[in-house]
């Protein structure tokens, strides 16, 4: 096998765990539910109203899910822009997430729709509005989604080229039962041949990858900072403390430091989960962007409001102010917090800090989608349960097929592998103290 | 834009804010919005097609609810809404705009004898914001008589027009398995296209509702402004407001209790699509971006080959 054969390695163990019944269990009444909705209407599961038009499926699903699937496009900024090669064993990892969630955020926009039998009307010319952001995060997603299903291929490629393929033997075998020396070396042939191609192909097929990878990075550019375009159109309807201007470059800035906050996150959790060891050495280097990142949008976010005379909104002390003070403070000291370098080889610091950038960027957007989203006076809208339980059942969709797939598919990063922790550029902003790190720590050693 | 491609190849080389051209692009992208904001501005166009609505002559009478449910009934998909005490279904009773209702008549009382009715339905403005963020052109603005139009065989159901309508115009039809959104659309497939006026206006016992061109109707509200001074407050609804209506309002109390509130005059897609097209002005910057990203992303290979850092494969 090959060195990278190594680098990447699948989890053994059980599919069939605990948590992956309770997880169904979950999916299967988001799935019911998502049937009434389509058999009785949206109003039928829904608090939705005529003020109120886009609820949770939007702002969390769909707003928010995607810039919590970032966690590809910041890990591959990273190695392919900012050639920090150690920093490639998380990637496969993100991108899978990246894809479950984005793959999911374009599902539940199928089920927010009201019409989605018209959704081909995306690939017709003379239909096409690019006045509407709207249309540009819908073709955007669409190709990232097909994008990240490429990118995500070597590692499919990697089980076709070495693995033995033990499942589709047993499929074939269900079929043929009886083990006739024929059959045995229709198999072979059969495996052979796989191997073979899937040989041929990955080269040839790793040369022209880059040029995805890129496209990969391009296209949430496009669509993040478009999220934030999506409310632009209503001055009189969002509170002054969220509406301007600058609303898609303060989505992109955000989708990027919750893009490495969730990768810290999704590493310790399932580090914790799997009994592996913490990935401490590559989510420190992390967690050095984060500060950077976050503090330029907070600069920008206050510069912003009092360039636009909306400093004194922020401490009148009602309804808005308080989202917004819950917003800033929770950005403001997740990212402080992480401009303490010793912080970042403790999993429980570098925890609880993404946690809290995770929360604060969350929060960012459920404010400009929901909470400071005021259509007039009578309209109120809080979720309602089946409309929960759909986006409920939409995540855990996403968590059970995470799970099962990294013990189907080499995703996670090898932990015997020698990591090469050398710096790929003399210069790093906040570190001078790398060495003194260890190369990893044991789980609770924090 | 070009400009800014150059320079975030050399900030690439200097330093490590690679992250900076990302952003770059859309900062750009702001203030080349900002910077050609104010030469955009469109004319107002006079001559489209619009209705005056007068709260001072209105009498209640809702003969135009009957009348645009009547016409419309069938091609706009509405049924009867029915009142909570009605068990025979005798009367068609909506509360508010509905997915069931274009046109809704209202009673403001201010004091017992100072009150007024008001009319609500499509405003069918100059520079439509809901036209302006469908995604697919279901939501369309006729190019001669100013109409904004809906077409249920393009919309996907988004929705995004309604979250875009400042007056909560579009509404949606929540109960239904194909919902449509609803709105008036001046009854273009139907009564004008039959007899010329829109069903309301044909209805009207008392003159409340005058079809026409724009020009004319704020030609026929100033006169009647003048002609009766003490009857109507001074300004006439939609003739500024978000950059103009072809639907336009004269009442007697001051509009913003009426429910019409007081919006600026510039109109909202303006502000969003300069935004959108300096960000995405013949797609340059997307294309720019992906070019630095490339050459960058084929330079750093190299160099990690060279080095021994990368590894195999991607």
């Amino acid at each position: 096998m090959t060195e990278h054969s190594r680098e990447f390695v699948r989890v053994h163990g059980k599919i069939f765990t605990t948590s992956f019944f309770v997880l169904l269990a979950l999916s299967l009444v988001g799935v019911f539910l998502i049937i009434v909705r389509f058999a009785r209407g949206i109003g039928a599961v829904s608090n939705l109203s005529d003020g109120y038009p886009w609820g949770i499926w939007i702002a969390y699903d769909v707003a928010t899910g995607t810039a919590i699937a970032c966690g590809g496009y910041a890990i591959a900024i990273l190695v392919y822009i900012r050639n920090r090669w150690q920093y490639h064993p998380l990637i496969r990892s993100a991108i899978l997430t990246s894809l479950f969630g984005y793959c999911l955020a374009g599902f539940s926009v199928m089920v927010d729709v009201g019409r989605p039998w018209n959704a081909y009307g995306f690939f017709m010319p003379s239909r096409w509005q690019p006045n509407s952001a709207m249309f540009e995060v819908a073709l955007c997603i669409m190709a990232y989604c097909v994008v990240q299903i490429i990118e995500f291929l070597p590692s499919i490629l990697c089980v076709l080229e070495h693995g033995k393929l033990k499942r589709l033997q047993k499929i074939f075998y269900y079929f043929r039962p009886r083990h006739t020396p024929q059959d045995e070396a229709t198999v072979q042939v059969t495996l052979d041949w796989v191997h073979e191609a899937a040989a041929w192909f990955h080269p040839k097929f790793n040369k022209i990858l880059i040029f995805i990878v890129v496209l990969g990075l391009v296209l949430p550019t496009m669509h993040q900072s478009s999220l934030g375009s999506l409310m632009l159109i209503v001055p009189t309807k969002l509170h002054p403390l969220w509406h301007t201007g600058y609303l898609p470059l303060l989505f992109l800035i955000n989708c990027l430091y919750m893009g490495y906050a969730i990768v810290i996150l999704e590493s310790i959790i399932s580090s914790f989960i799997l009994k592996r060891e913490y990935e401490v050495e590559e989510l420190s280097g992390l967690a050095h962007f984060i500060p950077w990142l976050a503090v330029t949008w907070l600069v920008i976010r206050l510069g912003d409001l009092i360039q636009r005379d909306q400093v004194t909104a922020i401490f009148r002390g009602d309804f808005y102010s308080l989202f917004f003070l819950a917003e800033f403070l929770l950005i403001a000291i997740g990212s402080l917090l992480l401009c303490n370098r010793t912080l970042w080889t403790s999993p429980r610091w570098l925890f609880i800090t993404a946690f809290l950038l995770l929360l604060g960027g969350t929060l960012y957007r459920f404010n400009v989608y929901l909470i400071g989203f005021n259509p007039g006076k009578g309209w109120h809208y809080f979720p309602s349960f089946a409309e929960i339980m759909i986006s409920v059942g939409i995540v855990s969709i996403e968590l059970l097929g995470y799970q099962v797939l990294i013990k189907l598919l080499p995703v996670l990063p090898n932990p015997h592998m020698q990591r090469n922790i050398a710096p790929a550029k003399p210069h790093r902003p906040f570190d001078a103290a790398r060495p003194g790190i260890k190369l990893s720590v044991k789980r609770g050693g924090a | 834009m070009l400009k800014r491609k150059g320079r975030s190849i050399e900030m690439r080389k200097t330093s490590r804010r690679e992250f900076l051209a990302l952003l770059g692009a859309t900062g750009a992208g702001l203030l080349a919005g900002k910077a050609s904001g104010a030469a955009g501005v469109r004319a107002i166009n006079d001559t489209e097609l619009g209705m005056l609505y007068d709260a001072t002559r209105c009498v209640g009478c809702k003969a135009c609810m009957a009348a645009c449910k009547r016409v419309n009934r069938s091609s706009g998909d509405l049924s009867y809404e029915q009142a909570p005490f009605d068990h025979d279904k005798l009367w068609d009773t909506p509360g508010d705009l509905s997915g069931n209702t274009r046109t809704i008549i209202k009673l403001y009382k201010k004091s017992g004898t100072r009150w007024s009715y008001v009319k609500y339905s499509c405003m069918h403005c100059q520079e439509p914001s809901c036209v302006s963020v469908c995604p697919v052109s279901a939501m369309t603005k006729d190019k001669v008589t100013g109409i904004v139009v809906y077409d249920k065989d393009k919309c996907i159901g988004c929705r995004y027009c309604m979250v875009a309508c400042a007056f909560n115009i579009p509404r949606f039809q929540w109960d239904r398995k194909a919902p449509q959104i609803v709105k008036c659309d001046m009854c273009s497939s139907t009564n004008l296209r039959g007899k010329g006026i829109t069903a309301c206006a044909e209805v009207c016992p008392a003159g409340a509702i005058t079809f026409g061109k724009r020009g004319d109707l704020l030609k026929e509200a100033r006169g009647r402004i003048s002609a009766h001074p003490g009857r109507y407050v001074t300004d006439i609804y939609g003739e500024k407001e978000l950059g103009g209506t072809n639907h336009l309002y004269l009442a007697g109390l001051p509009f913003s209790d009426l429910g019409l509130h007081n919006f600026p005059g510039k109109a909202p897609a303006e502000f969003s699509e300069h935004i959108q097209h300096a960000i995405y002005h013949d797609f340059i910057a997307p294309v720019g971006l992906y070019g630095i990203f490339c050459l960058i992303a084929l330079m750093n290979r190299k160099k990690a080959d060279n080095t021994g850092i990368r590894k195999e494969e991607e």
